[in-house]
């Protein structure tokens, strides 16, 4: 046999003077790392108390500024109504790609295919534009009479165009991650759901999607933080969020820092508040796993094994 | 005599290109007990979940209760059922599964009410009262707020027997029960089977647990290569098996 240095090596007659306390290994890297990493702190806030360029007055200034504001008003009101609409439509599409019937995972299949290989972009400016190309909705019955007619424009103002492209376009992707959700969970779930008589669907509400939000919910908040910065994208049908708030104003006084200084500090508040928002519905999720045991009463205890 | 509570006739089953099932014919009374054993493989756990619809069956019929299981017959056609046929249909069997199958984001009690409300629209005061005197009946009054991380495999089978006693079924399905157990828990999961025993319950228990057998069953089959190779009272099966292949699987076993 191979025995390793022997200087780290007990031997055998070796006798422990303190009564046999165990010192845990120590790590003096660690240490080293803080004090690095304190000095890096100090040196950033040194920049930017002292530097002047940074006009932290004009931050101050522009942080609750009528148009910024606006803008983040917008900016929350379009990731809030889109991420609704991708969870609700990707649930049913994510269902219907994994459902036996082949029309409705064809279709699903042909839904996340087309909306994750067409650029957002371009999808936007396809619902702001949708009057050039149909200018008139018709409801009524295919190639027969035709019950009522909207003008196109009226039906998709700029709002909803924007709610369409970033919506339709999550839908696809959350599909997705719903589906490996429902796929991470054991099939003896669904099986002991049919078992007690359980439909598909009371099976999916109950007792597969429960489950299911515990592994989608990290990359559910992942999308919904990025939503909240893809949805600048929405200058293109003339939407003015946050972002393109501050932008418009430093294109007037050209003071480009301080004003992203000013959307940054917004955007880390709202993803600060979205991660807390997280961390809160992960632990309620993983209470059955994780959580503590209930106490039993002396008075109600059986004579039963744990 | 009465009707038997099951009767499977010529049933066939197939995956792919391998037939699992090559025509079981096989009546069950009501309140007996039966135990199915046999090699892995020989078809007795799908034959189990044929008997629920789980797995469809390609040929024969099974009948339960009166009711033909899956499908419906009509001036001489076999159509399948809808959905939530089978579904009401499996709601007068109970299934309790290798790995119990618990609900783990329910509690004991949820586990529990969670057919009878949402799929039997009882009250949840009544379901949860029918619960307690059905974790009473498992010994396990006292884990009512458990969740099944919480609890021993061995609980977490009664819990999972209560769950399938709790839709009041005409007959209870076992697949291996305590196959997945550690030794010291396989007592407590084969104690509460003999009291459903005793009470009278119709089983069909598919296990490897001989001793269970021979003190409980009132008849023991014996599969093999997806046929019945013999079956009858316990006593004749374990102790003076006919068929050379029966006698082969209990020479390993025992």
């Amino acid at each position: 046999m191979t025995v390793p240095s022997t200087s780290t090596l007990t031997r055998a007659n070796e006798q422990p003077v303190d009564g046999g306390r165990i010192r845990p290994v120590r790590h003096p890297g660690q240490w080293i790392g803080v004090a690095a990493i304190l000095v890096a702190a100090a040196l950033f806030v040194q920049f930017l108390v002292t530097n002047e360029k940074l006009r932290l007055d004009l931050v101050a200034g522009y942080l609750f500024e009528r148009s910024v504001m606006r803008g983040l008003v917008l900016t929350l009101e379009l990731t809030v109504v889109a991420m609704v609409l991708g969870i609700v439509l990707g649930t049913v599409l994510a269902i219907m790609r994994l459902s036996g019937n082949r029309v409705l995972s064809f279709v699903a299949s042909g839904y996340i295919w087309f909306f994750r290989g067409t650029p957002i972009l371009v999808q936007l400016l396809f619902w702001f534009f949708l009057g050039s190309i149909l200018p008139v909705i018709n409801l009524g019955i295919p190639f027969g009479p035709t019950f009522v007619e909207i003008p196109t424009n009226v039906l998709i103002s700029q709002f909803t165009a924007a709610i369409l492209g970033l919506g339709l376009n999550e839908a696809a992707y959350m599909a997705e991650i719903i589906r490996a959700g429902i796929k991470s969970v054991d099939p003896g779930q669904s099986e002991a759901a049919e078992a007690v008589g359980m439909s598909r669907m009371l099976a999916y509400r109950r007792i597969i999607l429960p489950q299911a939000s515990r592994v989608v919910l990290p990359p559910i908040a992942n999308n919904t933080i990025s939503m909240l910065k893809l949805s600048s994208l929405v200058i293109v049908v003339g939407l003015p969020e946050l972002l393109t708030a501050v932008q418009l104003i430093y294109s007037r006084n050209f003071q480009q820092i301080p004003l992203l200084i000013v959307a940054s500090i917004w955007y880390l508040l709202l993803t600060t508040i979205l991660t807390i928002i997280q961390v809160r519905i992960e632990r309620r999720l993983d209470r059955s796993v994780t959580g503590p045991r209930p106490v039993i009463r002396a008075a109600e205890r059986q004579g039963t094994p744990s | 005599m009465t009707e038997p509570l099951v009767r499977a006739v010529n049933v066939r089953k197939s995956f792919g290109d391998l037939e699992v099932l090559r025509g079981i014919d096989l009546e069950i009374n009501r309140g007996e007990v039966v135990c199915v054993l046999g090699p892995s493989g020989s078809g007795k756990s799908t034959f189990l979940r044929c008997i629920n619809h789980l797995d469809r069956i390609d040929k024969g019929e099974i009948w339960v209760d009166g009711h033909l299981i899956g499908y419906r017959r009509a001036h001489g056609h076999t159509y399948e059922l809808r959905p939530h046929e089978i579904a009401a249909q499996r709601r007068g069997i109970g299934m309790v599964f290798q790995k119990f199958n618990l609900f783990p984001h329910r509690t004991a009690l949820e586990n529990i009410t969670e057919a009878p409300i949402f799929v039997k629209r009882q009250s949840k005061a009544d379901a949860e009262a029918r619960a307690h005197e059905l974790l009473e009946r498992v010994n396990l009054g006292d884990r009512a707020d458990f969740y099944p991380a919480q609890l021993s495999g061995g609980q977490q089978q009664r819990v999972a027997i209560a769950r399938a006693l709790a839709l009041d079924p005409t007959l209870m399905l076992f697949d291996e029960p305590t196959s997945a157990l550690d030794p010291e828990l396989v007592g407590e999961v084969l104690d509460t089977m003999k009291d459903l025993a005793s009470d009278g319950m119709t089983m069909i228990v598919v296990t490897h647990e001989i001793g269970f057998a021979r003190e409980v069953a009132d008849r023991v089959v014996f599969m093999d290569g997806g046929v019945v190779v013999e079956h009858g009272p316990p006593r004749q099966v374990l102790d003076d098996p006919q068929h050379p292949r029966t006698r082969g699987f209990l020479a390993k076993v025992i």
